[in-house]
């Protein structure tokens, strides 16, 4: 029974995110090459960077992307090397090309429209409050002095 | 026949659901008291029976009843009690039920506590609350029975998914459901004002307890979520902008937006129609969430039921409530009359900006979310959106929102003098100014990050206090601090749920900057250093647990020649699942976190190992803590309690003109 459950420990045993054959000796060039990791997607998981991932086919991208780093490629040709193997699928940060910049001008562009919609309605109420007037009128001022005095 | 009863009660309910959902509206619209009256005694029937029904079907997981297909499939008889009661909700049918009993344990309450609600609303709220669970039950009862029984019984069950056999996970359902749910009530309030066509100071009075409850139910929902990815996961990662997590950010941004803007509402009588639009908009993105999650359209780590036939049904669903109450909305909008004015610097103004950058924080995650879909639908480029996407759109809106809360939250009412608000603030910024130089100096050659980080998180915290301290009037310290103690509390909520956030920002901030991080071989009885702490690995053996197998390494943790802790992080593997865990081993610290992991032995001898060092990472739940805890407090707020409507106590401490 025991050696059973060891056989099924090793075969089902995960294969962990960055192995430590991976990692190379030049700590800038290692930096480097987590940093990119991190902006590829796997591209069997569900949504995971193939740094973090415990697939396979991440940690052939991680060796791919650090031969071509010793290589002494920069990190936009790695990247440009990957994608185009696996398409642009594997970017995490999606480029601005195409149509993609409606993604990218989203943020900034509702921002403004909601600014300037927010803007208008702070202006009108501002206005409608400077058409009331800031003193009380006489009948007012009355009425006052009786709740007052009462 | 426990099952059988349990089925039974489930379609009772239904029916009961369609009663709820015709009656009472037809008495709101013809004044029929005794029909208005239906909604309330319905209200609280669906939800006995749908309590009924929910018991049922904990009894059969709890007896481990293979006889149903669902405890089959997802428990095993050798399961911890607590994770097989856990498991009722761990799969697709069982937290359908789960949600459709919160559904109705909202409207329930309304009926229990909205006695001093006009009848006319009422009626209109719990029938519109009912649609929404005549649409789900419907979609449980058709699509998703959880109720079905296997003709031949199997002699064990085929366990729940280990990933889910964890205490952090087991309560994260119910708390977001609590959340998602709750702003269900939001979105009735919301179509009954609609059809009434007249909002005012009750009915935000109304609204803003039940936003605020989903709001500190979905934060706690969240948080657990996020700190169960922390420690399970393996590499210490709090937050991955995946699909399903996305699903119930937006409610949740969107949520904080709708209990500003209540306020408003409430206080102020303007920015009604925005207030509705934002209640339909809260309740239209959890549906939103639920499409997500479950139809599997957005390939994501938690998709748990991918199935078409009840994606298109979930749709459908969201399609005829946001769709009908968005239409109900363009045609009655215009009626509601804003009575209160402002001038462009006062309390009001602030609150427009605060709901401005959540509401386009909450739509930057939303495109973000669903560009790939739209991307190969209408392109078919198939492309992802990831964290490096959204860290980059989504972060300065978060910035923007710390920078003006704490003069926001300052200004007065009406008209105020922003001047005056930041120079009260003058010994707040410095402080938060000093703090950040220090730490720009303090580390040594590394991003703005950290900096930034304390910058705002002094700023927000401080900024907080100095506003509670504010409202004390003045006069000698001790009857300030006797007065602080004695004010509002909501105003008590304000501060901590504010200085919460200003934590949160902090602990993310400074974990994303300082996390140090060792990734090597250690052959056993090997010490090695990471930043300033000795590691050993004293041994690794093999343990049996009651359900799965694990690797457990021993390793110590010294600092300074002395030994701090001992750390057992495991690797498990659960048989009947066939599948691998990782189970980290995290020394919790209030500085810090030591965080350890194992992994596969090497050939050359040796395990590989990784630790972290994660610099001030329970500040992060923390301060999510201290959100959901200022909700607390602030519902626990008399004035939340009294009658809608009624004329508010003296000594209320809105700020003077």
């Amino acid at each position: 029974m025991r050696a059973l459950l060891l056989i099924l420990a090793l075969i089902a045993s995960p294969v962990f995110a960055v192995q430590p054959d991976e990692v190379l000796d030049d700590p800038a060039l290692e930096a480097r090459a987590r940093e990119i990791s991190k902006g590829l997607r796997c591209p069997v998981c569900q949504n995971e960077s193939i740094d973090e991932s415990n697939a396979p086919i991440s940690r052939d991208l991680r060796i791919l992307l650090r031969e071509r780093l010793v290589e002494g490629d920069s990190d936009e040709e790695v990247v440009d090397f990957i994608v185009a193997r696996y398409g642009e699928f594997v970017l995490l940060k999606p480029d601005a090309g195409g149509a993609n910049i409606i993604l990218w001008l989203a943020a900034p562009g509702m921002l403004l429209i909601a600014l300037g919609v927010g803007w208008g309605t702070i202006r009108r109420r501002a206005q409608a409050r400077a058409e009331e007037p800031d003193s009380l009128s006489d009948a007012e001022k009355k009425r006052l002095q009786e709740i007052l005095r009462s | 026949m426990i099952t059988e009863l349990g089925h039974f009660a489930l379609i009772l309910a239904f029916v009961v659901a369609i009663v709820q959902m015709i009656i009472p509206m037809i008495g709101a619209q013809k004044g029929w008291r005794s029909w208005m009256a239906v909604g309330d005694t319905a209200a609280v029937a669906q939800f006995g029976l749908l309590s009924v029904s929910f018991a049922a079907l904990t009894y059969a997981f709890v007896v481990s009843d293979f006889s149903l297909n669902l405890v089959f499939q997802n428990s095993h008889s050798s399961k911890p009690m607590l994770y097989k009661v856990t498991g009722v909700w761990g799969n697709h049918e069982g937290s359908m039920l789960l949600w459709i009993l919160t559904l109705a344990l909202f409207g329930a309450s309304a009926a229990w506590f909205g006695g001093n609600l006009p009848d006319r609303l009422r009626a209109r709220v719990l029938s519109v609350q009912a649609a929404i669970g005549v649409a789900f039950l419907a979609f449980l009862l058709f699509t998703s029975n959880p109720f079905l029984r296997l003709a031949v019984p199997p002699l064990d069950g085929q366990d729940l998914n280990p990933l889910l056999q964890d205490p952090g996970l087991a309560f994260h359902p119910p708390f977001l459901y609590l959340g998602y749910v709750g702003l269900s009530m939001a979105f009735s309030f919301a179509v009954a004002a609609l059809i009434e066509g007249r909002v005012d100071a009750a009915w935000a009075r109304w609204v803003r307890p039940w936003t605020l409850a989903a709001w500190l139910f979905l934060t706690i929902g969240i948080a657990l979520g996020s700190w169960w990815a922390y420690y399970e996961l393996g590499w210490g990662g709090f937050w991955f902008w995946d699909p399903v997590e996305n699903a119930s950010f937006m409610p949740w941004l969107l949520a904080a937006a709708l209990l500003h803007s209540a306020i408003v509402v409430e206080k102020r009588e303007t920015l009604k129609s925005w207030t509705i639009l934002l209640a339909i908009l809260a309740f239209g993105f959890s549906l939103l969430g639920t499409f997500i999650v479950r139809s599997g359209v957005l390939t994501s780590v938690h998709a748990f039921a991918n199935d078409p036939e009840r994606g298109v049904f979930i749709l459908m669903i969201l399609v005829v409530f946001l769709g009908g109450a968005l239409v109900l909305y363009s045609l009655r909008a215009g009626a509601m009359e804003s009575k209160g004015v402002f001038s462009t610097v006062s309390r009001e103004s602030a609150l427009v900006l605060n709901n401005i950058l959540l509401a386009v924080s909450a739509f930057v995650v939303f495109i973000g979310t669903i560009w790939p879909l739209v991307a190969e639908m209408l392109m078919g480029r198939v492309l992802s959106v990831g964290p490096p996407f959204f860290d980059a759109a989504f972060t300065p809106f978060f910035v923007g929102l710390a920078v003006i809360l704490p003069p926001g939250a300052m200004l007065a009412w009406k008209r105020g003098n922003l001047g005056r608000a930041v120079s009260q603030l003058r010994y707040v910024l410095l402080l938060a100014l000093a703090a950040g130089a220090l730490t720009w100096a303090m580390q040594t050659g590394k991003s703005a990050l950290g900096p930034v980080g304390v910058m705002l998180g002094v700023w927000v915290v401080l900024g907080a206090a100095f506003d509670l301290w504010s409202r004390s009037g003045r006069g000698m310290v001790a009857d300030r601090l006797r007065r602080v103690a004695r004010l509002p509390r909501a105003d008590w909520g304000k501060f901590i749920a504010h200085a919460g956030l200003g934590v949160t920002i902090f602990g993310i901030a400074a974990l994303t900057a300082w996390q140090v991080e060792d990734i090597r071989v250690a052959k056993e009885g090997e010490r090695f250093d990471v930043a300033g702490w000795e590691i050993e690995l004293r041994g690794v053996e093999r343990v049996q647990g009651p359900n799965y197998v694990s690797t457990q390494a021993e390793m110590v943790v010294w600092r300074g020649g002395r030994e701090v802790t001992v750390l057992r992080p495991e690797k498990r593997v659960y048989p009947v699942a066939g599948m691998p865990t990782t189970e980290a081993a995290i020394r919790n610290g209030f500085l810090r976190d030591i965080y350890l992991v194992i992994g596969d032995p090497q050939t050359g001898g040796g395990w590989a190992v990784r630790t972290y060092i994660k610099p001030f990472a329970n500040w992060i739940w923390g301060g999510a803590i201290l959100m959901a805890l200022g909700g607390f407090v602030s519902l626990s707020d008399r004035r939340l309690r009294v009658a809608a409507g009624a004329p508010k106590r003296p000594g209320n401490a809105v700020p003077a003109e």
